[in-house]
C-alpha cells in the first residue's frame, strides 16, 4: 500500500483542490464586482480629494515656476552676504518675464507673506521695469539695489531663497502659531496673534465635556428604557428618536428661542427667583449656549448604543449580585456597569467623534467665545480664500479623528454601529 | 418600576432622584421641539410668548406666517422645498442602489479586505462634515459640478452610502443564504433570485437605510453651503440663512413642517424596523 494519498479528482478530471480554489476566486471577484461600484464612485469623489487636500495644504509651486533662473543661479549662493550680480541677473530677467505676463503682483503677495516690506520694493521695481530705466548692459545689481534700500538687505534676498522649495509646512505651522524664521527654526507667533492654538484646545475641551454631559444624562435614561416594560419604554424611545430624526437647523433654532435673554429658560429662572429680571443672564453666542445646544442634539448618540448593550443585559444577573449579600450599589458597580462598558465605548467615541467636527451649532448660537476650529475651516474656505490654509488644518482635524476611528474600529467595530 | 415595601429609605430617595434626574433629561430632549409650535402661530412678530398667547386669548394666534411661507413675496421657500425634495430624492435613489448591491458583496463571506473595504464605504459617515464639504467641493469645481443639482445629488449620495450598507448588512447579517441557493437549485438566474427571493426579504432594510439617506439630504446644509448657487437654494440653506440673519416666525412656520415630516419618517422608520425584526424572526 502506497502512503500516498490518491489525488481526488472532479469528473472532468481536474483536482478537487484546484477546482475548489477556481471556484473560491470566482466567488471572490463576484464580491468584489458587487462592492467596486460604491467603492470606485467614494475613492474618485471622496477619498481623492481628500489627498488632494493634502498637496494642496503644502504646495508651494507658484512662486517657484515664476522665479526659475533665480532659484537656479542662488543654489551656490551661501546667503550670508549679498547675491552675486548673476543672481541679480536672473532675479530682473524672471521679474521681467512676471510683468509681461502681468503676475508680479501675485509674486509680491506671495513674498510678503514671507518677509513685510516685498510690496513696496516690488512696486518700485516694477515701475522702473516699466519705464526701462534698467541698462542691462551696466551692472545690474547696483541699479536694483538703487531702486529701495531693501534690495540692499541681505535679509529679503534670504526670504526669497526661503521660497524656493516647491512645498512648505508653512500652512501647518501657521495652524499651530508658529512659523519658520530668518535661520530655518520654527518659532511662535507673537502672544497677541496665537489664535489658532486657542481654537483647537476650545475644540478639543468642548468635545471633551459635551461627551461627558452626554453621558451622564445618556446613561440613567438608557438604563431606565432598558429596565422598563416595553410599552412604556416604546413611548419614551420617541423621546429619544424624534430629535434623533428632526433636522439639526430645526433643534438649534428651538435653542436660540429658548435662550435668548427674552427666552423661556431665561423666564423660568426668573419665576423661581434665581435671577432677578432686569438682570437677565446672556447665555446665547457664548459657550453655555454651544454646551447645551451641543449636548441635546448629540444626546441620542449616546443613549441607542449605550441602550442596545443594557438590552441584552439579563436582569437575573442583578438579582442574583442582590442575593449575594451586595446592596443595590454594590451591585450595579460590580455587576452592571462593567457590563455596559463596551456601550460606553461605542457612545462616548461616536460623540466626540461628531462633536469635534461640529460646525453649525457653533456658528448659530456660539458667538465669538464659541465658535470651533470647524467654524476657522469655514471662514479660510469662503471668506480669505486661503484654500491651502483650510486644507491644512481639515486635514489635522481628520487625523485627530482618525485615530479616534481606529479606535472605536478596533474597541467596537464599525459593522456594529446600530442606527436606531 | 414600583418599590418594593421593604425597601429602605435612603433606596427609595435614591429612586425617586433617578426618576427625577431621568424626567429632567427626558425634558430637556424633547421640550425645544415643542416650544416652537405655539411660537410659530404667534400673531406677533416676536419670537415670545406675547401676553395674549399667555392667556390663551384666540386673537394672539393666527396662521399668518404659514401663508407667508407658502404666498409671501420675496419668499424662497417654494423654490427651495422643490429643490430639496428633487435632491433628496435622486440621492436617496442612488444611495440605495450603491449601497445596497455594495452591503450584498460586503456580506457574502468571500468577500477580500472586507475590514478595509468597510471603513472605507463608512468613511463619510465619519469623517467631519466640514472636511467632507472641502474635499468635495474641490472634486465638484474640478469637474465643473459646482452650483449644479447634479453635483449636490452627487455629494448627497456619498453622505448617504454609508448608511444604507449599514442598514442592508444588518439586515444581511441574519438573512438564511439557503433561500438563494435553493432559488438557485431550482434554475434561477442571479438577477431573478436577487428580485423575487432576496430583495423582498431585505426591503424593510433597504428602506430604513433609504429613510436615512434621504433625511441626511434633506437636512444637510454643511456641504450644501459650498456647492449651492442661488438656484440650487435648499431648506436648510434657507433656514441657515435667516437663523444667521434674522430669526423670523416664518422660520418657526417651517421648523413646525419639518418637525412633522420627521414624526412622520420616525413612525416609518419604527414599523419597518418592527417588521424586519418580524421577518428576520421567521427566518431563524
Amino acid at each position: 500500500m502506497s502512503s500516498e494519498t490518491k489525488q481526488i479528482l472532479t469528473t472532468d478530471g481536474i483536482p478537487l483542490e484546484i477546482s475548489l480554489k477556481k471556484a473560491e476566486r470566482k466567488n471572490k471577484i463576484k464580491a468584489f464586482l458587487l462592492v467596486a461600484p460604491l467603492l470606485l464612485f467614494l475613492i474618485i469623489t471622496y477619498i481623492f480629494p481628500i489627498g488632494e487636500m493634502f498637496t494642496r495644504s503644502i504646495d508651494d509651486k507658484m512662486i517657484t515656476n515664476m522665479l526659475p533662473k533665480t532659484f537656479k543661479s542662488m543654489e551656490t549662493w551661501d546667503g550670508k552676504e549679498l547675491p552675486s550680480e548673476e543672481v541679480f541677473a536672473s532675479f530682473l530677467s524672471d521679474f521681467k518675464i512676471l510683468v509681461e505676463k502681468k503676475e508680479h503682483g501675485k509674486l509680491a503677495q506671495r513674498l510678503n507673506k514671507e518677509k513685510n516690506g516685498f510690496n513696496t520694493i516690488t512696486k518700485k521695481l516694477f515701475r522702473q521695469v516699466k519705464r526701462n530705466k534698467i541698462d542691462e548692459t551696466q551692472s545690474i545689481k547696483e541699479q536694483i539695489m538703487k531702486v529701495h534700500k531693501r534690495w540692499r538687505n541681505v535679509e529679503y534676498w534670504q526670504a526669497i531663497k526661503r521660497t524656493a522649495p516647491p512645498y512648505t509646512s508653512a500652512k501647518y505651522l501657521k495652524a499651530m502659531d508658529m512659523y519658520l524664521n530668518e535661520d530655518n527654526k520654527i518659532t511662535q507667533v507673537s502672544e497677541d496673534r496665537r489664535i489658532h492654538r486657542i481654537l483647537w484646545l476650545r475644540t478639543v475641551e468642548v468635545a471633551f465635556f459635551v461627551t461627558v454631559f452626554c453621558f451622564l444624562m445618556g446613561y440613567p435614561i438608557a438604563h431606565l428604557l432598558a429596565t422598563l416594560p416595553m410599552k412604556y419604554s416604546n413611548l419614551l424611545m420617541i423621546c429619544v428618536l424624534l430629535p434623533f430624526w428632526t433636522s439639526l437647523l430645526v433643534r438649534t433654532a428651538s435653542w436660540m428661542i429658548l435662550l435668548q435673554q427674552q427666552g423661556v429658560v431665561n423666564d423660568f429662572f426668573v419665576l423661581i427667583g434665581l435671577v432677578s429680571d432686569d438682570n437677565r443672564p446672556e447665555m446665547m453666542y457664548n459657550k453655555v449656549g454651544t454646551y447645551v445646544a451641543m449636548t441635546q442634539i448629540l444626546l441620542p448618540f449616546m443613549v441607542l448604543p449605550l441602550y442596545s448593550v443594557m438590552k441584552t443585559i439579563s436582569p437575573s444577573l442583578m438579582r442574583a449580585g442582590k442575593s449575594l449579600g451586595g446592596t443595590p450599589f454594590v451591585a450595579f458597580w460590580k455587576v452592571y456597569f462593567p457590563l455596559t462598558i463596551p456601550g460606553i465605548g461605542a457612545g462616548c467615541l461616536l460623540v466626540f467623534i461628531l462633536a469635534i467636527g461640529y460646525y453649525i451649532t457653533p456658528a448659530l448660537v456660539g458667538g465669538a467665545s464659541g465658535t470651533l476650529i470647524s467654524n476657522q475651516i469655514a471662514y479660510h474656505m469662503k471668506t480669505t480664500l486661503d484654500w491651502s490654509f483650510a486644507s491644512a488644518m481639515g486635514l489635522m482635524l481628520l487625523g485627530g479623528v482618525l485615530v479616534i476611528y481606529w479606535l472605536y474600529n478596533k474597541l467596537v467595530g464599525v459593522d456594529n454601529i446600530k442606527l436606531g | 418600576m414600583a418599590l418594593p415595601k421593604y425597601t429602605e429609605t435612603r433606596y427609595r430617595i435614591w429612586h425617586y432622584f433617578y426618576i427625577a434626574i431621568c424626567t429632567f433629561v427626558f425634558v430637556f430632549l424633547i421640550a425645544p421641539l415643542f416650544v416652537i409650535f405655539p411660537l410659530s402661530f404667534n400673531a406677533e412678530e416676536f419670537l415670545v410668548f406675547s401676553e395674549g398667547m399667555k392667556n390663551l386669548d384666540p386673537d394672539a394666534f393666527s396662521l399668518r406666517w404659514y401663508k407667508d411661507m407658502v404666498y409671501g413675496t420675496k419668499n424662497p421657500w417654494g423654490l427651495a422645498a422643490k429643490n430639496s425634495f428633487i435632491i433628496a430624492i435622486f440621492a436617496t435613489l442612488g444611495s440605495v442602489i450603491l449601497g445596497t448591491v455594495a452591503a450584498l458583496g460586503l456580506s457574502s463571506r468571500h468577500m477580500p479586505f472586507k475590514g478595509i473595504i468597510m471603513a472605507t464605504l463608512i468613511s463619510p459617515m465619519i469623517v467631519p462634515l466640514i472636511i467632507s464639504g472641502v474635499a468635495i467641493f474641490f472634486f465638484m469645481a474640478k469637474a465643473g459640478l459646482a452650483a449644479t443639482h447634479t453635483g449636490i445629488v452627487l455629494a448627497h449620495i456619498i453622505l448617504g452610502t454609508p448608511f444604507v450598507v449599514i442598514t442592508v448588512t444588518a439586515t444581511l447579517s441574519g438573512f438564511d443564504h439557503s433561500v438563494t441557493r435553493a432559488a438557485a437549485s431550482l434554475g434561477s438566474n442571479p438577477v431573478n433570485t436577487f428580485m423575487k427571493v432576496t430583495l423582498p426579504l431585505i426591503l424593510p432594510g433597504v428602506i430604513s437605510g433609504g429613510l436615512f439617506a434621504f433625511v441626511t439630504s434633506f437636512d444637510e446644509v454643511v456641504v450644501v453651503l459650498f456647492l449651492a448657487g442661488l438656484e440650487n437654494t435648499t431648506i436648510p440653506i434657507q433656514m441657515w440663512t435667516g437663523l444667521r440673519e434674522q430669526l423670523s416666525p416664518t422660520i418657526l412656520a417651517v421648523a413646525t413642517c419639518l418637525i412633522v415630516l420627521s414624526t412622520l419618517i420616525l413612525i416609518s422608520a419604527e414599523l419597518l424596523r418592527r417588521r424586519s425584526e418580524r421577518l428576520r424572526g421567521i427566518n431563524r
